[in-house]
């Protein structure tokens, strides 16, 4: 606040560094006296909303378990890819009947099939499951981070210079918002994949993993460039903005230190909406047929996999879905109460 | 508002075209020869010379885009006959028109959609002004709770369930099959009832909340509580002061929903095995067929940018401030 005075005084640049250092110091102390920055009041408040604790929770879980399938999968003692029902080693242990369909309660679940069989296989459902929500969440993760960043970093550019640069991003902005996406999505994955591998061989997973995060990437960061560049737009014309440009500020300085923490809280709300609806996106391509293929283990996959089994076995939908409602519902839960934390004037 | 409506649609024209362009260029970019997929795996290079010579690959990129992009306009001459002027070429898998595929299937895509968005936008929002209006009450609660659940299910698992509950445990209902509206509205409706239910759903769920808010928003608006304030009845304030204004925020989100929607009814296209554009778009993707996949996503598109100066439209109507600038 003192410094527009401070730079009227006859202190050159080089005797400026120190006493913004000095003021800067001040301020630090000043908050351990007062003691709450934006982020610790945001905190507080989250801290107060039950629904939102127990939903973060619940989240945390899910990454939790997902992360540890491996470890998960040694105790319950299966794996994603054993075929169950034909392998003969397990011929001792039969899991399906002599139509393919699994032997037992509930689509065979048992002391070693926790969450049953996959008909006609025999895989174990629950390793497939959690790998499949690993698989899942990372993609999922990777996908959000490059979207938010690109979005940022877009939104920022082109609400902080305006202008013609402003003009243009926000063109390009709109072309990519009237795609189709989700016709999109599923065209482009073949395409996207054929950049890596010559289509008639195997594609391997991990450039299918590559190809589903571009296109996810290329097709989704609009929103967040859009709602990045209204922050900053009225941002631009605040007072801290206008003194540290008259304090001589770098145009990076003042992104970085002036503008960049206050769209921290709509950032971080966008991410807690944003990401379930990736992973809802990424099951939508392996439900379609063009995200990751056998033997691949993925949420998505489920489904396809569940409707293709509804008829003859209902069981095996039980599992990923219950799951996924759960996981959505805490996630948009969640969403909702970090955007209250933020803002409690949108309190519904 | 003419003026308006030919802005808007010139817009629409140039956004196809760039959309168009850049599907084509992404997939002649793509190293994967067109020629080579159809081909298969022993191939003969004179037979894929052959295939090449009948697909037009032989010719420049920008001869292939200039074909493909006036053939829209005025049509074009394939080897099998006169393809009419709305020409979106010759699928290679196939070896129908593409844009004959796409009438074909695109009622089916139509009905699905119209019906869905009939169901969620009267359910959705009479639900959402149901509890506004009720706020605190049991109804608000059991709407709020139900949207939010019913909010985070996705088609392709409820659409199972509905059908083992209504199609294979019990025989209640056929499987959800297309017939046309003219043969039969009603083996229409029974056809179809049970897709457009599932898929109207989660956009309900979605609707029911945002209606909720919106209206609650608009109640503690100034002018309504003016009325109030006046000794006017609850009731008339509700419909005649509160209610257009709540609509704006909704029109607007249906817009930014478009596209979601079409991707809903690709959804369900395929979690009940219905031959529509979803479908078509699934099998140009899988076969690699560019001439369906380019018709597609163009028609999908213009679809969506139809849509959007219709929204655009209404939403002029509903606030007159959208009128004037």
């Amino acid at each position: 606040m003192t410094s527009p005075a401070k730079t009227e005084g006859p202190g050159s640049a080089v005797a400026l560094d120190p006493e913004l250092d000095a003021t800067s110091q001040v301020a630090e102390g000043a908050k351990k006296l007062e003691g709450r920055s934006p982020g610790q009041l945001m905190w507080q408040r989250f801290k107060r909303d039950r629904t939102g604790m127990i939903c973060a929770g619940v989240v945390i879980f899910y990454f939790v378990v997902a992360l540890c399938a491996p470890l998960l999968t040694m105790i319950s003692g299966s794996d994603p890819y054993t075929l169950y029902g034909q392998d003969p080693t397990y011929a001792d242990q039969p899991v399906l009947d002599e139509f393919g369909l699994p032997l037992g309660w509930f689509g065979g679940v048992s002391g070693s099939h926790w969450f049953g069989v996959e008909p006609q296989y025999g895989r174990d459902l629950f390793a497939m499951l959690l790998y499949g929500m690993r698989t899942s969440l990372l993609m999922a993760l990777g996908v959000t981070v490059l979207v938010m960043l690109t979005g940022v970093i877009i939104g920022l550019v082109g609400g902080y210079f305006g202008g013609r640069t402003d003009y243009w991003l926000g063109r390009i902005t709109d072309f990519f918002l009237s795609f189709p996406s989700q016709l999109f999505f599923i065209a482009f994955m073949p395409v996207v994949t054929a950049f890596f591998v010559d289509p008639r061989e195997e594609t391997p997973t991990y450039f299918r993993a590559v190809a589903i995060l571009i296109v996810l990437w290329v097709l989704g960061w609009m929103g967040m460039a859009r709602l990045v560049r209204s922050t900053v737009l009225s941002l631009r014309e605040r007072e801290f903005v206008e003194a540290a440009k008259v304090a001589g500020a770098s145009p990076v300085r003042i992104v970085r230190k002036e503008i960049l923490p206050n769209i921290v809280s709509p950032i971080l709300v966008q991410f807690t909406y944003q990401l379930p609806s990736t992973i809802l996106t990424i099951a939508f391509l392996s439900f379609a047929g063009v995200g990751f293929v056998e033997p691949t283990p993925d949420w998505g996959r489920l489904f396809a996999a569940g409707a293709r089994y509804a008829e003859q076995d209902p069981a095996f939908m039980f599992f990923p879905g219950v799951a996924l409602v759960i996981f959505i519902l805490c996630f948009n839960l969640l969403g909702d109460s970090v955007r209250d934390a933020f803002d409690p004037k949108s309190g519904r | 508002m003419l003026q308006f409506i030919l802005r808007r649609l010139v817009g629409a024209v140039v956004t196809l075209f760039l959309i168009g362009a850049a599907t084509f260029f992404l997939f002649v970019a793509a190293p994967s020869d067109y020629a080579s997929l159809a081909c298969g795996r022993d191939c003969s290079p004179a037979r894929l010379e052959s295939i090449r010579e009948a697909l037009g690959l032989n010719l420049p990129v920008a001869q292939q885009f200039w074909d493909f992009m006036s053939g829209i306009v005025v049509g074009r001459d394939f080897p099998d006959g006169h393809c009419a002027a709305p020409c979106l070429g010759q699928s290679f898998y196939s070896g129908d028109f593409v844009w004959d595929t796409i009438m074909d299937r695109f009622p089916l895509t139509l009905s699905l959609t119209a019906g869905a968005i009939l169901v969620f936008l009267t359910i959705g929002i009479g639900a959402g002004m149901l509890a506004a209006y009720r706020r605190g009450s049991t109804v608000d609660k059991l709407a709020t709770g139900a949207s939010m659940v019913l909010s985070s299910f996705q088609i392709y698992f409820l659409g199972p369930i509905v059908l083992m509950i209504f199609v294979y445990s019990t025989g209640w209902v056929e499987s959800p099959k297309y017939v046309p509206f003219t043969e039969s509205p009603f083996g229409w409706l029974a056809g179809l009832w049970i897709p457009m239910v599932v898929m109207a759903t989660i956009f309900t769920a979605q609707y029911t909340r945002m209606a909720r808010a919106s209206m609650i928003e608009q109640l503690a608006e100034e002018h309504v509580r003016t009325a109030r304030a006046k000794g006017m009845g609850k009731k008339y304030v509700f419909f005649r002061y509160a209610w257009r204004g709540s609509l704006i925020p909704i029109v607007t989100v249906l817009g930014i929903d478009i596209s979601a929607l079409l991707g809903g009814g690709v959804v369900t296209e395929l979690t009940f095995s219905l031959q529509g554009i979803g479908r078509l778009a699934v099998d140009g993707a899988v076969n690699k067929d560019l001439p369906l996949t380019m018709g597609v996503m163009l028609f999908g598109a213009f679809f969506i940018l139809l849509l959007n100066i219709l929204v655009d439209i209404v939403y002029a109507w509903i606030d007159p401030r959208v009128r004037l600038s």
